[in-house]
């Protein structure tokens, strides 16, 4: 009997509290498969966010700290100057990382702190129950925007990817997506090269996913797919924004 | 102990800290505390440690969350309106169980304020300032030798309790120089144990450990719990210092740098043969109620002399609790305390004056006030506005 | 021959395992589980053929892949 594929060793046995088909699982479990084929569970210390993933400290078997909204690179900052030998990440939402933590986001990258940020994209406030999020697409409805959004009152959508490019300490930036098999391929290879540049030293390193939350969209999941694939891809386009990873 | 060396407040706290072990420091600008973060980039590395300017002080609080939650002496200065952005670190420091030192070179207040030290954050200090029931280890230099030798003190109270701890200083006390000596001999953090609740690396196969905020089970057991490591504190710790308390007729009360100020009300009513004492706590929470209560109790009567509009003053009165009349002596706003202002509010106690003497009643006298609006400047809706 | 086993206490039914599967072998259990749910379960093993896309997309982890 061989084991083709299982639960990876770096996360928990816990149960997961979030709701039918949410990308947050399938991210974490790209990251745990990540800690075990790099074998860095035992120097990993995690940041958990505030929002959906506020409980992501009890599904990653490394050691974790829970912070503040928004601050997950300031704390990562702390951390990793403290312990340059630990491998340090950050998982954030969108909210959390692209409106109260922006400032946190932007001058981690500006210092190029050799952390990796994992980005949930998802349009939405998730816990706080679906209020407009920086993310949110024009014309989205949100219980903030319930007429949708509209340029004229909320402004447009913001893309971090192409945002923190600009920054010359930002030194690998990849959008991806977990709404397919091949999708959750790709999105695992650029968690682990995430990963991996700060095994290697490379410096600040985000992934940005594109997570459906069919709750908080008030839709079937295979409607919420639809939604990843039809709406916010346009919006938010797959691929890679910079990769210094060798240089 | 070191020989005696000339050093300016701000920087023998910063090297205080260092040879304390602080191993992490995160900072914003913010005058008059900039000497500490200066000092730092100068020397935090040499010692082996990391400085970061922050883009923030709510970043620089929560870098500091960070490197606390590693078990490294860490730890953190501003001043006034950059503690207040600090708050939402500082109560998830608490609550999280985290030992930091946090320093507030306070100037004056409320909002920009002014940049002259000043005693306007007594409240924010020592009622926690965030978020939530919790407290904060205060501790009240008024020397730079203080403020050089407290750090040590400060880090092992944070870390005996696991919580936050803060050195309150003013702008005075932060940019004077005065001679001073270390008490203590450098310490190397690496030559202290690990902590059992640290995240770090781990390659022995330990079981995870987490730095919780909210522990996610049940939040009234976890701060029902920590109240007894508060009241404990309050038991054990308070400390204070006293001059010509015992047996005087007016007790002052004053921290920082205006209990220096009263040592000079203390000494020229001595030489009018008026017996005047001073209390000085040092640690602000826990207040030292209970010896202040005794001292009080034979004393014709408390006065707060403070830099600040009524606040340490009702500390006081807590200790006092009725028994003895209490007044307040105020410099609020980077207003500052001397010897004669001080005597002054003292004669007024004795003689039945009011001057120096500050009541917020009193003061308002026949103070009326109404909000008005000008019908005559337009109307709210009036998109042209004036005639 | 692969084989997948479903832990359905950690299934929430929201068949994304179901929709990736190449070969439509998953379906959704007509027993209710613990959690109140109507796990996702194997319906035709004979055309399993091990390729793990259901696992992949399982944001539950509450699917193993085996081969006997």
């Amino acid at each position: 009997m061989t084991i083709i594929a299982k639960k990876p060793a770096s996360l928990t046995d816990l149960p997961m509290h979030y709701c039918p088909g949410c990308g947050h699982g399938i991210v974490h479990r790209l990251m745990g498969e990540t800690f075990d084929e790099l074998k860095i569970a035992d120097r990993v210390i995690g940041v958990a966010p505030v929002g959906c993933a506020v409980f992501a400290d009890s599904y990653f078997a490394c050691d974790m700290v829970q912070g503040a909204h928004g601050r997950g690179p300031a704390i990562a900052t702390g951390i990793k100057r403290s312990k340059p030998e630990a491998i340090v990440f950050s998982y954030q939402g969108d909210g959390d990382l692209a409106s109260i933590g922006m400032a946190e986001i932007v001058h981690a990258a500006v210092r190029s702190e050799n952390i990796t940020v994992i980005f949930i994209n998802n349009a939405i406030y998730g816990m706080t129950g679906g209020q407009m999020a920086p993310t949110t697409l024009v014309g989205q409805v949100a219980t903030t925007a319930p007429k949708g959004r509209d340029p004229k009152l909320q402004g447009w959508p913001i893309n971090m990817c192409e945002m923190l490019a600009q920054i010359t300490g930002a030194k690998y930036l990849e959008r991806v997506a977990v709404d397919s098999p091949q999708h959750v391929m790709q999105a695992k290879k650029a968690i682990k090269k995430a990963f991996e540049n700060q095994v290697n030293g490379v410096g600040f390193s985000m992934v940005e996913v594109l997570s459906q939350c069919p709750t908080n969209w008030y839709a079937s999941v295979p409607q919420a797919l639809e939604f990843v694939r039809t709406k916010m891809m346009p919006q938010y386009p797959l691929g890679v924004f910079k990769d210094e990873g060798g240089k | 102990m070191t020989e005696k060396t000339l050093r300016k407040g701000n920087e023998a706290l910063a090297e205080g800290a260092i040879r304390a072990g602080a191993r992490f420091f995160a900072g914003y600008p913010i005058t008059p505390q900039n000497e500490v973060p200066e000092y730092m980039s100068a020397y935090m590395a040499e010692a082996g440690g990391a400085f970061v300017q922050a883009e923030s002080e709510v970043a620089a609080i929560n870098m500091v969350y960070g490197a606390a939650s590693t078990g490294t002496r860490s730890m953190t200065s501003s001043s006034s309106p950059g503690i207040s952005l600090k708050q939402e670190g500082i109560t998830y420091l608490a609550s999280a169980d985290l030992p930091c030192l946090i320093v507030n070179v306070m100037r004056g207040g409320p909002g920009l304020g002014s940049i002259s030290g000043s005693q306007g954050d007594y409240f924010q200090a020592t009622r926690g300032g965030g978020n939530g029931d919790y407290h904060v280890i205060v501790l009240a230099p008024n020397s730079v030798e203080e403020l050089g030798n407290f750090p040590k003190l400060g880090f092992e109270l944070a870390e005996k309790y696991r919580m936050p701890c803060m050195i309150l200083a003013d702008g005075i006390l932060g940019q004077m120089m005065e001679s001073m000596s270390f008490h203590f001999d450098p310490i190397d953090p690496n030559k202290l144990g690990k902590f059992d609740w640290a995240v770090d690396i781990h390659k022995n196969g330990r079981k995870k450990n987490n730095v919780f905020s909210y522990k996610g089970d049940n939040l009234i057991a976890d701060v029902v719990e920590r109240a007894k490591r508060y009241g404990y504190i309050e038991k054990t710790e308070a400390r204070w210092e006293e001059r010509e308390a015992e047996n005087c007729d007016v007790l002052l009360v004053a921290y920082g740098l205006s209990s220096r100020a009263c040592l000079e009300a203390v000494n020229k009513a001595k030489e009018e043969g008026l017996k005047v004492g001073l209390f000085r706590p040092i640690t602000l929470w826990p207040f030292p109620s209970k010896r202040l209560a005794e001292l009080a109790a034979k004393a014709k009567a408390v006065l707060s002399v403070e830099q600040s509009l009524g606040q340490l003053v009702q500390d006081i009165k807590l200790a006092v609790n009725g028994k003895t009349p209490v007044y307040l002596n105020a410099y609020p706003a980077g207003g500052q305390p001397d010897g004669h202002s001080i005597l002054t509010a003292v004669h007024s106690i004795l003689n039945g004056g009011r001057e120096g003497l500050f009541d917020l009643q009193e003061h308002a006298g026949d103070f009326a006030y109404e909000c008005k609006r000008d019908t005559s400047l337009g109307m709210q809706g009036d998109l042209k506005g004036g005639k | 021959m692969p084989r997948i086993e479903v832990d359905a206490n950690k299934c929430k039914a929201c068949y994304l395992c179901v929709n990736a599967c190449p070969k439509k072998c998953l379906g959704k259990s007509d027993t209710i589980s613990k959690k109140g749910y109507f796990p996702a379960e194997m319906k035709h093993p004979e055309n399993c053929i091990g390729c793990a896309m259901c696992y992949m997309m399982c944001p539950d982890i509450a699917i193993t892949v085996i081969k006997d």
